[in-house]
């Protein structure tokens, strides 16, 4: 090809364009729709006007969002038992494959659809739940979705999008020890603002991107919504190919080349421009912790809180307010701050490298707060167990429980209580997030495993060195 | 959806950044079918303690025949949850302003008939003040693309495919029905040129 020189998101976004309207909507094909039960209100909508489900076959389902933790055979609440039975319903009336609460490959919808190669390179992903982005990692065009657009994909597989702008992310250098791909995205919204890529589909680049694992890169990609952006992605290359082969649903024997030989074409070329590059250097960054209420907030470990008082107008309001919620104080060091519980699990770092790193924090430790530990999916737990993870988990004192998105949003009654300081490896800080009234501090799992540990939130690094 | 171009009533800041979508609507109420309604679940911790008495500092709870919402950076950022969008909508909320919005918040807006219209800071600062802690009448046209509070005329942000949409009240579905062909014909393509990208039916 002589045609002028593109961007990934660019090959992606006109492969996928069914047609351009003239107020400048497009009109996307679209190659997987996942839906949970949170889609209860799209199903609805589509029974309203009596409509079918355009390609059930493209359609996936599975429960997460409601899952319960313990007990799944006999699910005490009503509600939420008939939430998880809607969702079965619903995929059941229209023949859409369901990964179900007795599936051995249920798990959280964004660790399932990449476990199962139903996460492919090239790809164009949509599902009623913001962290989409997650998809992103395989160099798919993957992004959220809310109701009425769940109903649309339902009825008609496209979806009507405006081109959104492009930005480049490149990060430079090399990570520090126990620095993860959790601290880099941290850091780069505590830089840009948690609406500082609002409107932008990002392309992570630059040798630290391209030295992270899959799961690394999934980390990355699934905290872009936190940073505003309405996707993150990542060109894919031999890790990704690897990640992906022989998965149930990936393509296989002749196929399987062709769509590698395809999948290599899906990279920037040389000379495309971004509307916005922005560059890091890895080496700068510091094992990263939230403070306040907002993923904006956040700092590395070794310093210290902003004081309001010299902060302006608005700032000052935000600051105030979130220290006021969190029960901090202006100036002090993050370092130290005794916490109540730890949680590690959710779509942002429940895989089974989170669960390595944070087990060999905590092997042959004991933890000095309680804490709860949800696998990302059934497969991800049954393969920790027979690492013998969950034992080094158990025996440290903390539960290990089963896959679902458990406490990062509580829907399934997996909370922390008011006025309750938790230390987690979820992706929103948001005032009620995991409770009424709970405090949320968002890091890595590593670094959850640490507070933990020490029953403060405090610094990884040595606790880990001569470790990994 | 009826379409609308202008929305007149009473205005009310809440000069608060980043509400996100689990503040304006808490997770443990998003079981509910819709028809049973989301407004009394608007904003529920700020607006209601935690015995459940409603607090009187809270705007919204002063003012509960606003139609129009005043507030600060990144509203409606987070979750994708469309229900914040019914909770603001069943409260009688019309139209919220602010100097930037979370992509799925505003879409989500835009399909129930919800305007997110955008301002710079500047003005919703000066606006914020000027309402403080009182409501106050304002006028908000879509086709002029201004809003009219007192004597003051303040333009306002908003992408041209949704005002449109606003405006006419379309449907997204229906208009998607006429492009059939055009879908079917792409699918057909895409299935050759992409076969991954195919999957066979339920297993
Ligand atoms: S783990 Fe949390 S962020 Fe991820 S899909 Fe579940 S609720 Fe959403």
């Amino acid at each position: 090809m002589t045609s002028t020189p593109s961007t990934l998101f660019a090959k992606l976004w006109d492969a996928h364009q069914v047609l351009l309207r003239e107020d400048g909507a497009s009109l996307l094909w679209v190659d997987r729709h996942l839906v949970h039960e949170g889609s209860h209100h799209a199903f609805a909508k589509l029974a309203e006007r009596g409509l079918p489900v355009a390609e059930p076959a493209l359609t996936i389902g599975v429960v997460d969002h409601y899952a319960p933790t313990r007990d799944r055979d006999r699910i005490g609440d009503p509600d939420i038992a008939r939430m998880i039975r809607t969702l079965e319903e619903n995929t059941n009336r229209h023949g859409i494959r369901c990964f179900g609460m007795r599936d051995p490959r249920q798990g959280i919808v964004h660790v399932m659809g990449p476990e199962q190669g139903l996460t492919l390179p090239g790809l164009l992903i949509n599902c009623g739940d913001s962290h989409t982005s997650t998809h992103g990692a395989f160099g798919a065009l993957a992004f959220g979705i809310g109701a009425t657009e769940v109903a649309h994909v339902l009825a008609t597989q496209t979806i009507w999008q405006k081109r959104p702008r492009t930005m480049r992310i490149t990060v430079t250098g090399q990570l520090g020890p126990s620095v993860t791909a959790k601290d880099l995205a941290l850091s780069w919204i505590a830089q840009l603002g948690a609406d500082g890529a609002r409107g932008h589909a990002i392309e992570y680049a630059g040798p630290v991107v391209e030295g992270l694992t899959m799961e690394g890169r999934m980390t990355l990609c699934n905290l872009s919504i936190e940073g505003g952006a309405r996707c993150g992605m990542v060109a894919p290359d031999d890790v990704t190919f690897a990640y992906i082969k022989g998965r149930p649903f990936a393509p296989h024997g002749a196929e399987w080349d062709r769509a590698v030989q395809d999948w290599r074409t899906l990279a920037t070329d040389d000379g495309a421009t971004f509307d916005r590059e922005v560059s890091l250097d890895g080496a700068t960054i510091a094992p990263t912790v939230t403070w306040g209420t907002s993923p904006e907030e956040a700092l590395p470990i070794t310093a210290n809180l902003p004081d309001p008082a010299q902060l302006q107008g608005a700032r000052a309001d935000q600051a105030r307010a979130a220290m006021d919620y969190m029960g901090l104080t202006p100036g002090q060091k993050i370092d130290g701050t005794p916490i109540d519980q730890v949680f590690i699990g959710s779509c942002t770092n429940g895989r089974i490298e989170d669960l390595r790193l944070a087990a060999a924090v905590l092997s042959g430790r004991r933890a000095k707060v309680p804490g709860l530990v949800s696998p990302g999916s059934a497969l991800v737990k049954a393969q920790a167990e027979q690492e013998g993870l969950d034992r080094i988990f158990t025996e440290a004192g903390l539960e290990w429980v089963a896959s679902g998105c458990s406490m990062c949003v509580g829907m399934n009654g997996d909370l922390v209580a008011p006025g309750n300081r938790c230390a987690s490896s979820t992706n929103r800080n948001f005032k009620g997030r995991q409770g009424r009234g709970a405090r949320t501090h968002l890091m890595s799992p590593a670094m959850v495993a640490a507070a933990a540990v020490t029953g403060t939130i405090t610094d990884v690094r040595p606790l880990l060195a001569g470790r990994v | 959806m009826a379409g609308f171009s202008i929305i007149q009533g009473p205005a009310v800041a809440l000069p608060q950044d980043n509400i996100d979508t689990d503040q304006l609507i808490p997770a443990r109420f998003m079981s509910v079918p819709r028809k049973d309604g989301y407004g009394p679940y608007l904003l529920h911790d700020l607006r209601f303690d935690a015995g459940g008495t409603p607090r009187p500092e809270m705007p919204l709870n002063r003012h509960a025949q606003a139609r129009i919402l005043v507030t600060r950076r990144n509203f409606g950022s987070g979750s994708s949850r469309e229900a914040a969008v019914y909770a603001l909508v069943d409260f009688g909320i019309k139209a919220v302003l602010a100097p930037s919005f979370g992509d799925i918040f505003a879409s989500n807006a835009v399909n129930n008939g919800l305007l997110p219209a955008r301002l710079p800071e500047d003005r919703i600062e000066a606006m914020i003040a000027r309402l403080g802690d009182k409501a106050e009448e304002m006028t908000v046209d879509l086709t002029d693309g201004v809003i009219r509070i007192g004597n003051e005329v303040i333009p306002f942000d908003l992408d041209p495919i949704w005002r449109l949409k606003l405006i006419n009240g379309w449907d997204d579905i229906d208009m998607t029905a006429s492009h059939g062909p055009a879908i079917a014909a792409f699918r057909a393509a895409r299935a050759k040129a992409a076969p991954y990208a195919m999957l066979d039916g339920m297993t």
